[in-house]
This record gives structure tokens, sequence and C-alpha cells, in this order.
């Protein structure tokens, strides 16, 4: 037990405390005793930064179910710290954010926070757990806590249906996540990451490397919004902004990104995740950043950016594996490890500038009633501060100076150019594309971020199109959204201060190899003439031409084929799912018993039958045999009979009767066998049974149109089948014959006398040596009887009237 | 020898109830399938009996005298039946 174990149950344990808070206090907004909670868990994590910077690692361990490996263990480096930040700092702002946000009077607060907190929790959980089975079970809460905050406004059906899509996505994510956690664990025999990573090589090398690799990174590409399953974080829009700037821009969609980062030092280095999580990253980025253009929400553009941008990181990521392809100390690790150190930076920067820009979105939208940019415009004046925010954030999105997007964004474009140089992994053929792919979604990038800024505060201001007369936010709600735009500079005047404390740290997690030496290495935000700059330049130059020549174009986007939508997609699948299985149940469900019969006969007989023939178990012993009496046949031959005889008959009468001669006949072969108890007993069971199937036949209904006369017509496939399992059976009941593996126990018995003072043997078992089932025979008897009494005088009251008066 | 008379007599009542059988069978009217059963039911009385002289055992007395009183009672409830319409009479209220 640690301070840190505390830290990540804390928000869990707090979140039990707070519908009390929200009972006990109701005129205190429920926010300010939230706000408590990751203030101290920022505080205290943050004093693990001197030490992460010095290079050294903690780890804390709470056993929970050792004798499965599965243990609570927190482990401190520098990759899950700053994600521990992020969460805990970002998680601060949002609840200053949702305080002013959300209404006290109108809203149900205490859901509100239970649900943030239990996010939160669930969040600092997976990153900073070094055991797999942890990491899941934290995964799949953030997932949870994730469709319940979607969902926060349930009445509405488009919460509903985003956070079902969302769920359904990211869970079959998870799900794919656990069984590679499986995988691994089957390959190294640990569910710790730390022993899994140390056993690289063994892992690249196994038959189920493959497998476990992919099924890894769709769980992290389902949560991380990676291209095709990032449609739906655009949905997850739904939520209240605070949600959307927290989980889906700054938190949950980074766990993906988290978990590439965290499993890159066991699956990095080779061809498979090299390709995979570069080329999904960066179709991810063109793919988002194209579709933001179109949007006409601002949370949907945002949503989109979003997007693209963790593709950005996604592949930053992919091609920083490369490094560790190298030999520690290779001018190749430096060059490669770059790109992750571009990945980690971007990914703080990230951020903060989506934050921010989400919380300023939140409040045009709050000031305003709309998010449709259609209807805004000119509201520079009006909200002067939302405005320079939001040009702070959307300039570093774009990537311009003076804002840290630049800096990462000339990171990434260096990124790009040092993976098109690789000369591993085929890259000497396919390599050009990544740095050109870059510098379009860049452009688009670029264009999205001055539409963000354009149409929401410059233009015409429409006040009639808007529902509430727009004015400036309150100051609360402008503090938390100042302070990362606040951050968005200071990180790019003072870049280093975050890159000794922060990502060289975080690179040293991702790529061992490259640890120490980014040492010297400082990061600046001018680097002379350089082919990123010269990149830089052409983005704005291209940007502001396909800008100014937007609406000439954006009609392309109308052209789109239907096909391209991925949402039609999921919709028809979903749909097409329900009706096929709606098809398979129609289908085989049909409701008739003998259809039912028939699957279980069929069954039996492929099963049994199957197995019988495939182990060729056939065997006829004749050693055995006891030698046939005539009248043996002559009683056989009056069964067969009676048998042909209840099946050909097409009076219902004549079947009763001829079942009441099978019975007899059955009786007689007890008399021959010897066994008189069971003759006795056969003979008055089948009196009985055969009074009560005439009981059923005279209450039987008139069938129109058809006789009672008529019987069953003759059915090719019932006769198969029943054949088939008649001679099943003859045939096990031969081939059993055959086998006697043990002295029968019936010797013992014999002595039924001596043993239990009875002369008759049979009564003997019954009553005496194996009484327990006699016992439960009764039971049965009187549970038969008592329901048939039940059923017959227990009438419903509507249908009794009559019953009761005969 | 005078296990082959037994025999011998096994196999005549057996020929005897397979002749009853197909009256059960052809019919044409009920009493003629219930004096078939019947007869059946007696049959079967005589060849547990031969039986069981044939194992020279006393311990399928039981079953003759259980089929007697079966054969008896069946006989009766059928004819109650086509008689008047139900086996068992209700009380008269």
């Amino acid at each position: 037990m640690s301070w840190v174990h505390l830290m990540i149950v804390l928000p869990l344990l707090f979140a039990v405390l707070i519908p009390l808070l929200y009972k006990a206090f109701p005129r205190i907004h429920t926010g300010w005793f939230v706000l408590v909670v990751p203030v101290v868990i920022f505080g205290y994590l943050a004093t693990y930064l001197p030490m992460l910077a010095n290079g050294e690692t903690a780890l804390y361990e709470i056993p929970w179910i050792p004798y499965l490996d599965i243990n609570f263990t927190v482990f401190v480096d520098g990759l899950g710290l700053i994600f521990a930040l992020i969460i805990s700092g970002i998680g601060a702002l949002v609840i200053i954010y949702s305080i002013y946000y959300l209404s006290k009077a109108r809203e149900a607060l205490h859901n509100f926070y239970v649900y943030l907190m239990m996010f939160m929790g669930a969040m600092l959980g997976v990153v900073l757990s070094d055991n797999m089975i942890v990491l899941y079970l934290f995964w799949e809460l953030t997932s949870i806590s994730s469709f319940l905050l979607i969902a926060y406004w349930y009445q509405r059906k488009q919460s509903r249906f985003g956070a079902q899509k969302a769920m359904l996505i990211t869970v079959l994510g998870g799900f794919a996540m656990l069984a590679s956690i499986i995988m691994i664990h089957n390959i190294t025999g640990t569910f710790s990451i730390r022993e899994v990573i140390a056993q690289s090589d063994l892992l690249v090398q196994h038959d189920l490397f493959l497998p476990a690799m992919l099924l890894l990174l769709l769980g992290a590409f389902t949560k991380s919004a990676q291209f095709p399953f990032h449609i739906w974080l655009p949905d997850a829009m739904e939520a209240p902004t605070p949600i959307s700037a927290y989980l889906h821009s700054a938190t949950m969609v980074k766990a993906g990104i988290y978990l590439v980062a965290r499993f890159t030092p066991a699956f990095g280095g080779t061809p498979e995740w090299f390709w995979i999580v570069t080329f999904v990253g960066l179709f991810t980025l063109i793919w988002g950043s194209l579709n933001a253009v179109k949007q006409r929400d601002l949370k949907g553009l945002l949503a989109f950016s979003t997007i693209s941008q963790l593709g950005l990181i996604m592949s930053l990521l992919g091609m920083g594996s490369a490094a560790l392809y190298f030999n520690p100390g290779d001018q190749g690790v430096q060059l490669h490890a770059y790109a992750v150190l571009a990945a980690v930076f971007h990914l703080i920067n990230h951020s903060t500038f989506k934050g921010s820009l989400f919380m300023v979105v939140g409040i045009v939208d709050h000031e305003t009633g709309t998010r449709d940019m259609r209807k805004l415009g000119g509201l520079m004046t009006i909200m002067p501060v939302s405005f320079t925010l939001a040009v702070i954030g959307s300039l570093s999105m774009a990537g311009l100076p003076p804002f840290n997007g630049f800096i990462s964004k000339e990171m990434f474009f260096t990124g790009t150019l040092n993976a098109a140089n690789l000369d591993i992994f085929n890259m000497a053929t396919y390599g050009a594309i990544i740095p050109i792919v870059a510098w379009v979604a860049s452009v688009f990038t670029f264009i999205y971020s001055i539409i963000l800024v354009y149409r929401t505060f410059l233009g015409k201001y429409q006040p009639e199109r808007l529902e509430k007369k727009a004015h400036e936010a309150p100051l609360g709600m402008l503090i938390p959204p100042s302070i990362l735009g606040f951050l968005v500079l200071a990180i790019f005047f003072f870049p280093n201060v975050i890159g000794d404390y922060a990502l060289k740290p975080m690179v040293a997690s991702i790529i061992p190899s490259a640890a120490g030496v980014f040492d010297d290495y400082t990061i600046s935000w001018w680097h002379g003439f350089v082919p990123e700059l010269f990149m830089t330049m052409a983005v704005v130059a291209l940007g502001l031409i396909l800008f100014a020549t937007l609406n000439r174009w954006i009609g392309l986007y109308n052209h789109m084929p239907q096909w391209m939508h991925l949402n039609n997609w999921f919709k028809h699948g979903l749909s097409g799912m329900e009706r096929g299985s709606h098809k398979v149940i129609d289908w085989h469900m049909t409701g008739y018993i003998r259809d039912y019969l028939m699957y279980i006969f069929i069954t039996i007989i492929l099963i049994v039958g199957g197995s019988y023939f495939m182990l060729n178990d056939f065997t006829l012993y004749t050693d055995n045999l006891a030698s046939i009496n005539l009248f043996e046949i002559v009683l056989a031959l009056v069964l067969l009979g009676s048998t042909v005889l209840v099946m050909a008959t097409r009076s219902r009468l004549t079947a009763v009767v001829s079942v009441g001669v099978l019975g007899y006949v059955v009786a007689l072969f007890f008399i021959i066998l010897r066994a008189p108890d069971l003759a006795l007993t056969q003979l008055a069971i089948e009196t009985v049974s055969v009074a009560l199937y005439l009981l059923c036949f005279y209450h039987l209904p008139k069938l129109k149109g058809r006789g009672e006369e008529e019987g069953e017509k003759f059915k090719v496939g019932n006769f198969i089948i029943a054949l088939g399992i008649g001679s099943l059976v003859t045939l096990l009941a031969l081939s059993v014959n055959g086998y006697n593996l043990f002295e029968p126990i019936s010797t013992y018995y014999g002595d039924s006398y001596d043993l239990a003072g009875a002369a008759n043997m049979v009564n003997a078992i019954l009553a005496d040596f194996r009484a327990f089932d006699t016992f439960l025979e009764i039971f049965v008897v009187a549970i038969a009887a008592l329901g048939v009494y039940a059923l017959v005088r227990l009438r419903l009251e509507k249908r009794g009237g009559t019953d009761e008066s005969q | 020898m005078f296990d082959l008379i037994l025999l011998i007599s096994l196999l005549l009542i057996s020929f005897a109830i397979l002749v009853a059988l197909y009256r059960v069978y052809k019919g044409p009217s009920m009493p003629d399938r219930i004096i078939a059963l019947d007869s059946i039911g007696i049959n079967l009385i005589a060849l547990i009996a031969v039986f069981s002289i044939y194992m020279r055992s006393t311990a399928y007395l039981e079953a003759i005298l259980l089929l007697g009183i079966l054969a008896f009672i069946g006989t009766i409830a059928f004819s109650k039946f086509i008689e008047r319409g139900v086996a068992i009479e209700r009380k008269h209220d």
C-alpha cells in the first residue's frame, strides 16, 4: 500500500461521498467539493517529477489475487506519471469549468460528479497499473463511465445513440485487448508489463505474436478513435461540453495512445508494428482533417480534429518504434526516437489546446445557444476573452508560432522526414508517402483551424438567428481555458522545462534504449532554415489560398460516395446483424416440438453415431449369449406385431390398445427373465396408463375435416431419423453387451438374507441397500399426484366458472 | 418329456394370444375387441401359470392373481364405458 495507490482509488472512494454531499449541502455547487480530489492528486503526483527527471522509477505492489499473478501493482515512470498529471490537472480545470457550465438548479449534479470521479479513478488506474489484468479492469471502467457520461442527458435520443455506439465500439476493443493479454500471458507467463517488456525477444518470435499484437492494437485503436473505429467520437459529442473536453480530447481517447506507447518496448522494432501503427495513424490523420473541414457543428469539427491529431500522435509512435530496431548507441536510435519525442510532446500540447478549444466552444454554446457555425459569427467584440483563447488554441492546433503546436508540428515533420529515409522494413520504396500525407493533412488542419475562428468570431453578427443574446461568459468559466491557453504559450517559450521533466522520462519509458540520448538535446522553436520550416510556410500559404476559395470547392464533399460514410456501415451493420439474428431465430425456433425433437435426434445420431463409427467401436460377442426358446420368439413376434400396429394403424383407439398389448408382453418378458416383482408392477402400471390414455382419447376434440380414424401421414425424413436412432441404439446395445470390464457387484446382494434379513433381494435393494433412490421416487410420485390435482382443481377465475358447477 | 409338454402348451397359448390379437386389430365392433382383450388376459394367466411350472417357481403366483383382477376390472370398466359413456359415475348431488 502506498500513497500512489490511494491516489488512484481516491476518486472512486470520493464518488461514494458525492451524493451525500449533494444532499447535505444543496446550496453549494457540488463541484467545489469534488475539486479537492484532482488538486490533491495533482499536487502529490507532481512531487515525483524531480525523481523522474533523474531517470528513476518507482514500483509499489498490493497483492490482490497472488495465486493468479494478479496484483494491484503501481509503476510510476515517465509515461504513466505524465499521463496521470494530465488526467488530474485537466480534471481539476474541467471541474472548475463544469461548476459554471452546469446549472445547480436544473442538472443532476450528483450523477455527473459520481461518473466523473469514476472515470478519473479508472483513468489513473489505466496509466499507473503495471499488471495487465488490473489495467484491463480500469480500462473497462473508463468505457463504462464514458458511456454514462455521454448519455448524461439521457432524455435525448441522440445522447443514448451516441453512448450506445461508443460503448459497443470501445467494449469490442476492450475484449480484443483482454484476449491479447491472455495470449501475452501464455507466451511470457506473467501479467506484469515490465516483465513482458523484459521478455520482448521471446514475445516477438512466438507464433502468437501477430494475433496478440493485432488484438492489442484493436483495443488501442478503438479507444483512441483510429480509422475506421473513429466513428463513435463525433457521436460522443452529445455529452456535456466539460465531458467532451475532458474525456474526448484530453484523456480517454489518449488511453489507446498510452497503450501503444506502453507496449512499444514489447512489440516495437518489428516491421508489423511499425507499418500498422504508422499507417493507421497517418490514415486517421488525413481522414480526420479532411472530414473536419466540412463540419458545421463546432464540436463536430473539434471531434474530427481530435481524431486527426490522435492519428498524428499514433503515427509518430509508429515511426518512433523503428528506433527499437537499432542497437543501443547506434545513430538510428536517436534519429528515430526523435519521433517518439515529438509524439509525447504533441500529446501534451494537444491536451492543452484541445481542452481549451472545447471549453471555448462550450462557452459559445452556453452564451449563444447554438454551436452551428452557419448561425454564428461576429462574436469577436462581444466575447473578446473567448476570442483570444480560441485564436491561441486554433493557431496552436494549426501549428503556427508562437504557440506550442508549432514546435510539435515541426518535430512531427522532422519525424516523418527521418522515417522517409529509413532503410529498414522496406521503407525505401514507400517512405516518401509519409511526409507528403503528413503535409497534406497539415494543410487541412490549418484550414479547419482558421474556419473555427473565422466562422465563429469574425464575419457578421446575426443576433436574430441566435437563441440568446450573446455576451461574455462569467469569469469562472473563463479561468480554466485561460490557464490552458497560458500553458500553450508557456510551453512555446520554455519548452525545455517540460522537455526535461516530462518528455525525456516519457521517451525513456517508450524507447528504453533511448534513455539518455536526448540528455544534451534542447528543444528550441528556432532551428534554422531547415526543410520543416519551409514545409510549414507552404502549409500556411496553400492553406490560406484554399481557405479563401473555400466556397468553390467545399461542394466537393457532397460528391463523396455514400459508401465512404462509415457511419452508414455501422448503422447498416448493426441493423443487418439484428435482422440476421432475427432470421436465424425465426428459421430454427419454429415453436413446434416436432422440429426440436428432430434437432435433438439428429444431434444424437451425429454425435453419438459419429464418434461411434469414427472410433470404430462396433463389436459383436457371441460367447456369452443365452440360447433362444421358441416361445421367446413368439413373444418377440407379438411385440413386433403390436409395435408395427401402433405405427401403422389409422385409428387412435387401436394404437392405444396396441400400446397396452406391448406393455403386457413386456410384463411377460419380465416373467421369462425371472423378474416377478417387475412383472407385477408392470402389469398394474400398464393397466392404469392404458386407462389414462383412453381417458385422454375420449376427451379429444373432434377435428374439422379430419375424421378421428385418420392417422399420421408417412414422412420420409421422420422415417429416416427414426430408423437411424433405432439402429444406433441397437448397435450400441449389442456392442456394450460384449464388454464386461468388471465383475458385477450383484453377488454382494445375493447374501441379502444375511445382510438385511430379506429373502426378496429386489425389495431388499429397493428399501434397504439403495433406499435413497426409493425415497426420491416416492417423492416424484407425490409431486406428480399433487401436480395432477392442482391442474385439475385450480382453474383461472374466468374459465373456471362453468367447470366448477359440473 | 414333461418340459416338452409344457413348452408345447406355452406355444399353443401364445398362438391363442396371437389369434385374439388379430381379433383386437380387426374389430369390427368395440365389444369384439373387449372380449378379445379379456381372452388375452385369461390366456396370459394360463401362460404365466404354465411358465411358473416350467421354471419350478412359485414367485409368479402373485402375478397370476393380479392379472386376474386386472382383466376383470378392465373388462367391467370397458363395458360400463360402452354402456353409459363414463367409467366412474359422479355422485348425484
